[in-house]
């Protein structure tokens, strides 16, 4: 089969514009899965919530969803602070088995998506920005504002959390708490207090993820489904709680999809990150850059 | 009591369920009474796994479906009776269980939980995508008006789903008190102690989901004789994995009976909240429910009147 060219380069490009946007879908993954062992699948839930915040901000007042979102960062961190300290009540204080902290957090998935479901129905979303139908045409390239200006924020947003990560006191402090939490309290640190910061921060993300994902696309209440399989195919493949393997792991998965969707047709796309997820996890659990 | 004694009181059970069903003039009966058994087995099935094991499947979904999608595979291409459907669903089911066991099952617990909900996205994918069984537009099943002896159709699948449900719980009773079930327990306790102690932990959990996924296929393979019309989002969807697990943890999932209770109990809420409310605010409830359940009592309904009668 002779595959033309420009298809395959329009693929490559859109692959990694996506990949940049599932980077940012995945960090919150990255860092509370990854590192704090924490397995909130309902993640993908608070970016819907993230993105529906960015559609009525926008629908009301006109406001950037982006720009939104960076508002409600806050909000959204203290609402991670507020699970995970119900999930350390509930769960990791009572030294209860990971099930039902599992539960709990499926639970949570399927309440929010309900609730949005009640609120907004079923009907897709969208917001509207000066860029989304903006698209730069280079030579046989397009390159789609909707999907480059997310992508650029979310490396951005990547950038500092690697360098928040790797260079202050806290962020240190939370990669301790990945490996060894006895000696971080020898430390003088408090664990507990540790990762609620940054289980917090996860969930910030989450915030801006969902204006990225509203940006990208329509929105409706149970499309968060759709990412859970991408976010954890992303984050193992990345090596769990490395940033940039998640950043290498995201541009795998987002190249693979797109060139699936341009040469399979886009319903078999959601089927890719789960082959990558489970070949990942038959073959290499540790991931590309595992520890 | 042992085995034998109890599947035959079950049996017992069941046909007197049956018979004060039949006393109702009204059909309604058992379509309600249809969807809470199948509650009965798929909770019934899920907690084979996740209660005595540990290991949490959040693919119930995805195994009903296939049991579903079995049904209508056949019905296209070589109409069976529902019986034999069963059982290849069970089969196609506990394979698909079986082959996703062994890549996961290897690794941490929550790799596993993870894998299961991807399982159900995927095979959503390969549904919409395959036209022979409907594709995204869905199947049409008609179903026939009347069945020999029994009459009406619904009274013959509603025995169907009963007698489901009692191998269901009688299977599920069996291993507890089997030496699988000891080693389930052991797995569940604490894996690490007992793979050192020579518990082959990996077959024993194989076999759990192998079992689970074969009950949770059944459930599914009458489906699309009741509904009539089958689309993938409804076979897929979110409910039956939140309502098989929220069912043992509500009830309890240290015994077969827990689930039972928790099947039954939200099961009924749940038709009458449909027919009450609305089919929206019934699953809120059913995830309100989970998340207060976990948190505030993590051993269930069982737990619970264990933890009273110690009181007293």
């Amino acid at each position: 089969m002779l595959v033309s060219y420009d298809l395959v380069l329009n693929a490559l490009i859109a692959g990694i514009l996506l990949g940049g946007f599932y980077a940012a879908v995945t960090v919150g993954i990255s860092i509370s899965f990854g590192i704090l062992d924490i397995v909130n699948i309902a993640h993908p839930a608070f970016i819907i919530l993230g993105s529906y915040i960015a559609y009525i901000v926008n629908a009301q007042f006109g406001l950037d969803p982006i720009l939104t979102s960076i508002i409600v960062l806050p909000i959204f961190y203290l609402l991670g602070a507020v699970i995970y300290q119900v999930y350390y009540l509930s769960f990791e204080k009572r030294g209860q088995d990971p099930l039902r902290g599992l539960a709990f957090f499926f639970g949570l998935l399927f309440i929010t998506e309900v609730l949005l479901i009640l609120v907004f129905g079923v009907d897709y979303r969208y917001v509207s920005a000066f860029y989304i139908d903006k698209t730069f045409h280079y030579g046989v390239v397009d390159i789609p504002m909707r999907m480059l200006i997310p992508c650029l924020i979310s490396l951005l947003m990547l950038a500092i959390l690697q360098i928040f990560l790797s260079r202050t006191f806290m962020g240190r402090a939370i990669m301790a708490v990945a490996q060894d939490q006895l000696a971080l309290r020898l430390m003088a640190a408090d664990p507990v207090r540790i990762k609620r910061v940054a289980f917090a921060i996860s969930i910030a993300t989450a915030a801006m993820a969902g204006a990225f994902l509203i940006v990208i696309q329509p929105v409706e209440p149970s499309i968060g489904r759709e990412y859970i399989g991408r976010v954890f195919a992303i984050c193992v493949l990345g090596g769990l709680g490395s940033l940039p393997g998640t950043l290498i792991a995201a541009m795998l998965l987002g190249i693979a999809e797109s060139f699936t969707a341009t040469f399979y047709g886009p319903s078999w796309a959601p089927a890719v990150s789960f082959g990558i997820l489970l070949l990942t996890l038959a073959f290499r659990p540790a991931g590309i850059l595992g520890r | 009591m042992r085995s034998l004694p109890f599947l035959i009181v079950s049996l017992v059970v069941a046909a007197i369920i049956f018979m004060i069903a039949r006393t109702f003039a009204n059909d309604y009966v058992f379509f309600a009474g249809y969807t809470v058994l199948q509650f009965v087995v798929l909770a019934t099935a899920w907690n084979i796994l996740g209660g005595y094991t540990g290991y949490v499947n959040f693919g119930t979904a995805a195994f009903f479906a296939l049991g579903a999608y079995t049904t209508v595979f056949f019905h296209k291409a070589y109409p069976l009776p529902i019986p034999v459907l069963i059982v290849i669903a069970a089969m196609v089911s506990g394979l698909v269980g079986l082959g996703m066991g062994y890549l996961t099952l290897r690794l941490r617990g929550s790799f596993f939980a993870i894998a299961t909900l991807a399982l159900a996205v995927v095979l959503q994918t390969l549904i919409v995508n395959w036209d022979f069984v409907g594709g995204s537009r869905g199947a049409y099943i008609i179903r026939p008006r009347e069945v020999a002896i029994l009459g009406s159709y619904i009274q013959y699948l509603f025995l169907i789903m009963l007698l489901l449900s009692v191998a269901a719980i009688a299977t599920a009773r069996t291993i507890e008190r089997s030496r699988l079930g000891y080693g389930f327990a052991t797995i569940r306790d604490d894996e690490l102690a007992a793979e050192a102690a020579g518990v082959p932990t990996l077959k024993l959990k194989l076999i759990a989901t192998m079992i689970s996924g074969a009950f949770m296929g059944m459930a599914g393979a009458p489906f699309p004789y009741y509904i009539g019309y089958l689309e993938p989002a409804s076979a897929f969807g979110l409910p039956y994995a939140v309502n098989s697990i929220a069912m043992p943890m509500i009830g309890g999932t240290m015994s077969w009976i827990g689930p039972v209770i928790g099947a039954l109990l939200l099961g009924t809420i749940q038709q009458i909240a449909t027919v009450t409310i609305s089919s929206a605010v019934n699953l809120l409830l059913v995830g309100v429910l989970l998340v207060a359940f976990v948190i505030i009592a993590p051993n269930g309904i069982m737990g619970l009147l264990k933890r009273g009668r110690r009181k007293t």
